[in-house]
């Protein structure tokens, strides 16, 4: 049954797609800009920072945001993991790959939250875009450094591209459940005494809806990080490119001591950003 | 007595197949019947009355009749399949996205069962929600809002949160919010039924003591028959969607309109139990033989009312004065409170069963006059008390 189907060219046609889209060379320049503005911006006040302050500021941040409860495991945590780092020789790395992170966090929030806000609006939306989040999530990751490079080239901002389609998913989704848990009655409540429609988004749905949507926002954090070895094979620098490096000369050891800087990172992030979504409520 | 809200074959079919539904309804085909042949759920079936401007109108029914979605329809929240709301003569219906906000924002406010405080507000935030949404000045809003919560009886909790208070004060804090943007309707739905006994009562007796000076447009909704009696100027009953029976609460205690009605009064049974002697409170009188028209005028402002009982010395009852009349004796100077006092007073005797007050008391504005047998007076029984007494509170004064 089957061979009498020719096989479709679905392929060619995605080629074509690409090969289409890649005459805007403008606004992806643009794009390119201004991503890479973000990028340098970060990267440029990293740099400014002696480690040691550096270290501070995020003991400081941390000691704050989970204030009255004084949580020293967490702090001794940081202080040594941070210090570990540095240790190794892997700060500029690690910096590196917080930008990349935190950049790609940064963008994946300013689409997500307002698409998952069309989502919780509209049933249909909501319907068009869970597949389409699903495909998002469930394509292999390494798909996404093919047109990243066509369209944005080598280096950081193909990386981060590649990062926020990643991530982005779990933001979207959590912004449209969090604003459809809001119960009943307080929306009742809001449109009864003769809110606009913005009006309840911001001051009733919004923030009912604060803790799940960060809890999207932590979750996007930790994919884009999860994205970094593979972003690195398309030239975004930082911890990635050392464990990519380590496993192309068969070095088991540099390739632990950067894994092991990663999954420091990654903790000490999603503790903090833990601790704030506890902080505001 | 103008008619704040009059509501016009109003109707709500949930579901599909709605044109199908329609038209059986009009052909007075059943909410079974119709759920029946198309699916589609009848939540309020051609509802037709009128709410006069002050005056507080209950809404009962079984779960599931409909009340929900009728106080629903008033405020547009629920959009009506068909039918007519008319606030102040003007069609809610024809109103744009745009009016019918600015009708929300100053025409009426809702009260819910489950309070629906927002968490994330402080109470006196809460309170202001209405104003803020008006885009009213935060001073003036912090103003109206502290002295709504003071009305409620609030003192003193402008900063805490929802979760902080207890349900009853809760409550409180959905009534404030609705009196602080200053609507001429309330909406109520089952405002009081999550709370406690006792809560509840003290907020029924919040509510009517507010509305002695607010003459708010009440709409109130609830499935307590004792509420209703004690709180409303006139009742209506729902069933499956269809309105049953309106009139004020004597009307349907005396008149059940059907079956369905008579159900819900049942337990009013207790009336037979309870004799004059329970409702009867303390009249206030003059003497006859020795106080004129100025004394009584003057225990009448004293006890703010409008007319008062009169005695002789050997405490026999002789009639009552009307305030009117007394005051038209002082003007023309003339010392003889006899002249003007009235004998056509309903009598009865302390052993009389309410139940049998109950009718002649709906048919005249005079308290009735307890009399022993030696014709003294013992005490008067006001129409209130009656109902009162019906809905489970004795009266002692
Ligand atoms: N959104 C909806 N979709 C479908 N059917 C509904 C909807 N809302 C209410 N109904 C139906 O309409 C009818 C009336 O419901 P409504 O909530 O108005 O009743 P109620 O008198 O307020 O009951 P209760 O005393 O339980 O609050 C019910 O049969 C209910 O199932
Ligand atoms: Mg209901």
């Amino acid at each position: 049954m089957l061979p009498l189907i020719s096989q479709l060219p679905l392929a060619d046609w995605i080629n074509e797609f690409v090969d289409w889209l890649t005459q805007f060379t403008g606004f992806f320049n643009g794009i390119t800009t201004g991503i890479g503005a973000v990028v340098d911006l970060f990267q440029w006040f990293f740099d400014l920072l002696p480690q040691w302050l550096f270290i501070l500021i995020i003991l400081g941040l941390t000691y704050w945001a989970t204030r009255p409860a004084r949580k020293w495991t967490l702090l001794g945590f940081e202080l040594l993991g941070l210090l570990l780092i540095w240790n190794l020789g892997f700060w500029r790395d690690m910096t590196q790959t917080l930008t990349l992170v935190l950049t790609s966090s940064l963008i994946a929030l300013i689409i997500g939250i307002p698409l998952g806000i069309l989502m919780a609006k509209s049933k249909t939306f909501e319907a068009i875009m869970k597949p389409i989040l699903d495909l998002m999530q469930t394509m292999p990751a390494f798909v996404y450094l093919i047109p990243a490079v066509a369209f944005f080239g080598i280096g950081m901002v193909p990386g981060v591209i590649a990062s926020v389609i990643f991530a982005m998913p779990p933001t979207v989704r959590m912004t449209n459940l969090g604003i459809r848990q809001v119960p009943a009655d307080l929306i009742e409540a809001a449109d009864s005494y003769g809110s606009t429609g913005w009006q309840k988004l911001i001051k009733v749905q919004l923030p009912l809806a604060k803790s799940t949507l960060m809890a999207g926002v932590n979750q996007s954090m930790m994919l884009a990080l999860s994205m970094v070895v593979i972003a690195s094979m398309i030239g975004a620098m930082g911890l990635g490119t050392q464990v990519y490096f380590a496993v192309g000369r068969n070095d088991a050891g540099s390739g632990f001591t950067s894994g092991l800087a990663i999954v420091i990172l990654a903790i000490i992030l999603d503790r903090m950003t833990q601790a704030f979504n506890k902080k505001k409520n | 007595m103008t008619t704040k809200v009059e509501v016009k074959q109003l109707t709500k079919i949930f579901g599909k197949r709605i044109p199908k539904a329609k038209e059986l309804l009009k052909e007075h085909k059943s909410k079974a019947e119709i759920l029946e042949a198309t699916g589609a759920t009848v939540g309020v079936d051609q509802a037709n009355f009128k709410v006069n401007a002050g005056e507080i109108f209950v809404i009962m029914g079984l779960s599931g009749s409909g009340k929900s979605t009728l106080i629903r329809m008033i405020n547009r929240l629920i959009e009506p399949t068909d039918g007519q709301i008319l606030i102040d003569d003007q069609d809610l219906m024809t109103l744009d996205k745009k009016a019918l906000l600015e009708v929300r924002r100053k025409k009426m406010s809702m009260v819910f069962q489950n309070f629906a405080l927002f968490p994330n507000r402080t109470i006196l935030e809460n309170t202001g929600y209405g104003l803020e949404v008006q885009g009213v000045e935060k001073t003036v809003r912090d103003k109206k809002s502290h002295d709504a919560l003071e009305l409620v009886g609030l003192h003193g909790y402008d900063n805490e949160y929802p979760q902080q208070l207890s349900g009853g004060m809760q409550q409180r804090v959905g009534l404030a919010r609705a009196l602080a943007n200053d609507a001429e309707i309330l909406l109520m739905d089952e405002a009081f039924s999550a709370l406690d006994p006792l809560n509840r009562k003290d907020m029924q007796d919040e509510l009517l003591d507010l509305q002695e000076t607010m003459h708010k447009t009440i709409i109130f909704i609830s499935h307590d028959l004792n509420e209703a009696l004690r709180i409303g100027d006139r009742i209506m009953i729902m069933r499956d969607g269809e309105v049953v029976q309106t009139g004020t609460p004597e009307e349907i205690l005396t008149h059940p309109a059907n079956h369905y009605v008579e159900r819900f009064i049942e337990d009013v049974d207790r009336t037979k139990l309870l004799t004059a002697a329970n409702v009867m409170i303390r009249p206030n009188t003059v003497n006859i033989d020795k106080d004129g028209p100025r004394i009584a005028i003057r225990r009448m402002r004293d006890n703010d009312i409008s007319s008062i009982y009169v005695i002789d010395s050997n405490r026999k009852f002789v009639g009552f004065a009307d305030a009117d009349d007394v005051i038209k004796l002082i003007q023309d100077n003339n010392p003889d409170l006899r002249s003007v006092v009235q004998t056509n007073v309903p009598e009865t005797t302390a052993d009389t069963p309410v139940r049998d007050l109950i009718e002649k008391i709906s048919t005249t504005p005079i308290p009735f006059a307890v009399l022993d047998d030696q014709h003294r007076l013992v005490g008067i029984i006001v129409r209130g008390a009656v109902l009162g007494a019906i809905a489970g509170n004795e009266v002692n004064a």
